[in-house]
């Protein structure tokens, strides 16, 4: 580790650092705008300049831009010295030249980069008098604002954009003063991960648009540690309140899960918590299929009469979509063997197999952040772009590694961007794609094949084959199967850490089978090899766990024949799982439903009791990610009416009904620790962030404001000068307050129940520098969650588990393969509820290919039909080059395709009738 | 420069696809071509209007953004429309020692338009440049494609005389 001199004190920092990352480092203050930890260097903004001496004899130094100069051993350097002060004063100076004076109207104020740089600069006068530059602003979509005229010209958003989420509709125009960055035209900016751009861009030029609707300032939010419930990724989220309302997604920094990044459902997917379907009271359903209100006691006195019924046969349906606290005491209250995990049939065998491959096969579950460094990728069947947005992000750097290698290979350092891209040029680490249609990462991959489920579960067997021939082979290979299975293992057997992922996307096990063999050949040959299993919801690993992989589905469920008095539903609706016919004929065995949810979806609307269940921004819960991380979200505020968690209702009806099993449990705490006692799989559940007893340092608990606050008081000041009185949080170590309180010292507060970023002088999301061990790695107080699926040492027979190949597609007299299509925006259940979402939904339609359409006679907004388990389904027909032939992709949970999702196959024909319903938002490329 | 000036065709013609679809063969990729597309099209169009550059980006398979931002970061790409000649004085120091403000005063009072503005009769658009490389023959100008230096007023008057 080299030792650097900085205003005469001696530090040792990382070689490869630049000196702009090693001084943040140290805890050190220096301004600067273009570099970004997950971005590196270009040094365009000439805001981070410190003086190096040559030696101890130089008394003049000269100036250096401190992120393009590397860290060298013994380098003397001052931050402090008068031209280098003078000169970044300067700077900012200039920057300021034709940026707005207008801090109190722009939704950057108080957590703004440029207000804390310019202050850390010293340049606390303006002296420009002259006109400023201004520009017209453009409409980007429902996601965010543009306001051109605070531009700053750092050049962050570009290469966020383009560079780093690939983008290619947002680009800076003209040159000189006049620069603009912007689209060609007004349009939606086309990225799923724009939203970024908020906390990317310094200023306030980027803002988020569903925020500014209802505007708070950072320092008037109420905020929670959480985490998405967007998809399987985990990405953890600063959610916050004001007025009652979820006003906001921010970023929580968490190295191995998300970085610094979101994807747009997570960003502002949100929106549902504010929406007015939203079920507020607890409602009786009456003769006239009306819901009357009742009061919380007498629901409770209703459902617990019902429950204790003498003989009364009760039955509940989980959730992948609630929190393992909510479907652990449902399971209990009802007892397991009348506990349904809610997945369906297809989908609950699949994951049970996910989580058994997991813990045997020895290959290793990668984190995003080790996603990246991954030196070949092979994605088998899922739209990742689509189902974990996220991760597809980090693959999107993943295919740089080859550009680091050549950089590394003439002594570039791997932070000078700019350099390190021009090396490059094109070439990029192999990522292969084998997936039923267009996909948005063709543009990075090397290989792109065109295969519906089956056929890619037989290219993904023949790979494994290849590379080890004691695994399956298909034994009807088509020479065209085995030249592509053979290149690609011959690039995936070149490489030292290759990454196979894949997932339940497909609704296919034998896909799932596949990707497993094709990791664990690898493994065999001494590869690092990574294998990651993309599952459909927040919490779809949880549940399985929960019941070691062993819970009843809901298809057991439907397909009895048991009369039922009660069943309980979960957060869940059945509708989005199941034929509407096997669901009804089922209903009819039930004598009452009584369904705790969020919002009025279809099964709500059936049910004979509803009960208020609380959204993620409103109460506590632990959720398992893709790689098994237990993590858990916290509530930014309490919500109004008769919601409660789905947790609380469940220890409430306990209580009332009086059943003993529940012993003792009356807290969140003892609901968690009840899950590790019973459940060796999840022993480690308590540990994903410390429980309410938890106090600070200083004694206390943690405040969801920050101390800027203007105080709760504001809020009713019309009505009352009397500050009312917080609500008491008893379940974590949180607390609602009335004045907030400073999070200052990093490390001071676990990462974990840490609401949002401050530190004194940064006021905006980049404070997280200050939390951090080294600038861009892990937290000091380490990252949030456990991980609870352990590696095991592969066993010997692994080439023995796998071996049901499917037969090669081909048509079936008119029979379609049925291929689920993933949408950011629409397909998971509750963000659709988002305004900003709903607006960018597609609408729902099957699309085939150009052959596929001439063979059953229809044309691009045709209509499509097909029956399906007593339903007939109809759909606008999408016409496509990119869908495989011999296969219909369907707009998964978008309409009516929850009658879709149990079929393998289906019949169509042209919807004669059809007339297009909506007007279209879907974005061609997404297709 | 070609009288062909039809910005109402935004799908590019023939020969421009092909002077363009040439360029590419020298290059690694079709997006290296992009400045010498822009050129070619200004070259048939006199400028390049959104609908030619949506049309050259398509050709190019780069996206409208992308050409965009390579055709605004150049001022002699023209993204508005100009005139059939582009006169450009040179406004950076070896002129305006030389009494470039001269010439560029008298180029005003003849053409009747500030600069950046085309004449009425849409025969000249006026524009200044920072330096034509004829520092040694200073003040300077361009005349569309001919360079005419050592100017005065006087020297003016003849060099619109013979281009009219
Ligand atoms: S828009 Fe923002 S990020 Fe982009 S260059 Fe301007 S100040 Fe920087
Ligand atoms: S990738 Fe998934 S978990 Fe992450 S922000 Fe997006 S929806 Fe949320
Ligand atoms: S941060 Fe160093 S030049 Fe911009």
């Amino acid at each position: 580790m080299p030792t650097i001199i900085v205003d005469g004190i001696s530090y040792q920092v990382d070689a490869n650092d630049n000196l702009l990352e090693a001084l943040l480092g140290l805890g050190l203050d220096l301004p600067y705008f273009c570099w970004h930890p997950s971005m590196g260097s270009i040094g365009s903004c000439r805001q981070c300049a410190v003086i190096q001496y040559q030696d101890e004899d130089d008394q003049q130094g000269r100036l250096v831009m401190s992120c393009m100069t590397p860290v060298t051993e013994g380098a003397i350097l001052s931050i402090d010295a008068e031209p280098a002060a003078e000169f970044r004063s300067a700077v900012i100076e200039n920057l300021m030249i034709n940026h707005p004076h207008d801090c109190p109207v722009c939704e950057e104020g108080g957590e703004c980069h440029l207000q804390d740089m310019t202050v850390m600069a010293g340049h606390s006068m303006r002296h420009y008098k002259g006109l400023k530059t201004t520009h017209r602003n453009q409409y980007l979509g429902p996601l965010l604002n543009h306001e051109m005229n605070r531009c700053i010209a750092c050049y962050r958003c570009v290469r966020y954009y383009q560079d780093y989420a690939g983008g290619t509709d947002l680009a800076v125009f003209g040159s000189r003063g006049r620069v603009y960055f912007g689209r060609h035209e007004d349009g939606v900016l086309q990225s799923e991960f724009a939203g970024n751009l908020v906390e990317v861009c310094p200023t306030g030029v980027f803002t988020d648009k569903p925020l500014s609707e209802r505007y708070t300032r950072k320092w008037d939010l109420q905020s929670a540690p959480a985490v998405c419930t967007g998809c399987s990724m985990g990405c953890n989220i600063s959610v916050a309140e004001r007025y009652g309302e979820l006003r906001r997604i921010h970023n929580r920094y968490n190295s191995e899960v998300n970085g610094y990044f979101l994807c747009d459902r997570g960003r502002f997917g949100g929106g549902f918590v504010n929406h007015e379907d939203r079920i507020r009271r607890c409602g009786v359903r009456n003769a006239s299929g009306v819901y009357d209100p009742v009061s919380k006691q007498q629901m409770l006195e209703k459902v617990s009469a019902l429950i204790s019924a003498a003989g009364s046969k009760v039955v509940a349906i989980g959730s992948p979509r609630a929190s393992l606290e909510s479907n652990h005491l449902l399971g209990k209250l009802v007892g397991r063997e009348n506990f349904y995990s809610g997945l369906s049939g297809r989908e609950q065998s699949i994951i049970n197999a996910i989580y058994a491959i997991q813990q045997t096969g020895g290959a290793r579950i990668p984190t995003l952040r080790e996603v990246e460094a991954a030196d070949a990728v092979l994605i088998l069947g899922e739209d990742v772009t689509n189902t974990s947005a996220r991760l597809a992000l980090s693959l999107r750097q993943t295919v740089r590694n080859r550009s680091k290698e050549m950089a590394n290979q003439i002594q570039i350092p791997l932070w000078h961007d700019a350099a390190v891209r021009k090396l490059a040029q094109d070439e990029k680490s192999p990522l292969v794609l084998v997936t039923a249609s267009e996909d948005r990462l063709e543009d990075v991959s090397c290989l792109t094949h065109r295969a519906g489920p089956d056929d890619t579960a037989r290219i993904g067997y023949a790979i494994a084959n290849i590379i080890d021939n004691r695994y399956s082979r298909p034994a009807d290979l088509t020479d065209n199967e085995q030249t592509l299975a053979a290149s690609i293992a011959s690039i995936l057997k070149n490489a030292e850490k290759p990454l196979i992922i894949s997932g339940s996307g497909s609704l296919n096990l034998a896909v799932v089978e596949a990707a497993a063999n094709v990791a664990w050949a690898l493994k065999g040959e001494n590869k690092d090899s990574g294998l990651i299993y993309c599952v459909p919801e927040c919490n779809s690993l949880g549940v399985t766990m929960l019941h070691d992989g062993n819970s009843n589905n809901l298809d057991d469920l439907l397909s009895g024949s048991d009369d039922i008095d009660v069943a309980i539903v979960l957060e869940n609706d059945l509708y989005r799982r199941a034929g509407s016919t096997a669901i009804n004929s089922w209903l009819g065995k039930v004598k009452n439903l009584v369904v705790i949810d969020q919002l009025d979806n279809p099964t709500a609307s059936v049910a004979t009791l509803v009960l208020p269940a609380a959204s993620f921004a409103e109460t506590e819960g632990t959720l398992v990610n893709y790689e098994g991380r237990a993590q858990r979200s916290f509530a930014a505020f309490l919500p109004q009416g008769d919601i409660q968690g789905s947790w609380q209702w469940l220890l409430d009806i306990a209580d009332q009904v009086g059943t003993q099993k529940f012993g003792s449990i009356r807290q969140f705490d003892q609901v968690t620790e009840d899950i590790a006692a019973q459940n060796a799989a999840l022993s480690g559940v308590t540990k994903a962030a410390p429980d309410a007893s938890y106090r600070s340092g200083a004694g206390q608990k943690i405040a969801r404001m920050t101390h800027r606050a203007s105080g709760r008081t504001a809020m009713v000041a019309d009505v009352t000068m009397y500050e009312p009185q917080q609500p008491v949080d008893n379940t974590s170590a949180l607390a609602f307050t009335m004045e907030g309180a400073n999070l200052i010292k990093p490390g001071e507060v676990p990462s974990s129940l840490t609401p949002y970023i401050w530190s004194p002088g940064w006021n905006s999301n980049q404070a997280i520098i200050k939390f951090q061990a080294e600038t861009g790695g892990a937290l000091t107080d380490s990252d949030p969650g456990v991980r609870l699926i352990a590696t095991a040492s592969p066993v010997a027979d692994l080439h023995t588990r796998h071996t049901t190949i499917p037969a090669i597609t081909r048509h079936q007299g008119g029979s379609l393969q049925l291929v689920p299509g993933y949408h950011l925006f629409g397909s998971e259940e509750l963000s659709a509820y988002s305004k900003a979402i709903a607006e960018l939904t597609p609408r729902g339609y099957f699309a085939v290919h150009p052959d596929v359409a001439g063979q059953l006679g229809v044309a691009d907004h045709d209509g499509l039909e097909t029956q399906i388990n007593g339903a007939n389904v109809q759909l606008e027909v999408v016409v496509s080059e990119s869908v495989a032939r011999q296969c219909v992709v369907y707009s998964y949970g978008i309409d009516a395709t929850g009658e879709l999702v149990h079929e393998k196959r289906g019949t169509f024909k042209k919807a004669e009738s059809w007339e297009s319903s909506r007007p279209s938002n879907l974005i061609m490329s997404d297709r | 420069m070609s009288a062909v000036k039809n910005d109402m065709i935004n799908v590019l013609s023939q020969q421009e696809i092909d002077a363009i679809e040439a360029e590419i063969e020298h290059l690694p990729d079709r997006k290296s071509a992009a400045i010498d597309a822009l050129k070619i099209v200004q070259k048939y169009r006199g400028w390049v209007s959104d609908d030619s550059l949506r049309a050259t980006a398509k050709l190019l398979e780069m996206s409208d953004e992308e050409l965009d931002g390579i055709a605004t970061f150049y001022s002699l790409i023209y993204r508005h429309p100009v005139g059939e000649k582009v006169v450009m004085y040179c406004d950076s120091v070896s002129c305006w020692i030389m009494g470039g403000n001269k010439v560029r005063d008298r180029l005003k009072e003849k053409l009747q338009i500030e600069p950046g503005q085309t004449t009425e009769d849409g025969k000249y658009t006026l524009l200044p440049v920072t330096c034509l490389g004829d520092c040694d023959h200073a003040p300077a100008m361009m005349v569309g494609d001919d360079l005419h230096h050592d100017l005065t007023p006087e020297s003016l008057d003849k060099i619109f005389e013979e281009d009219a």
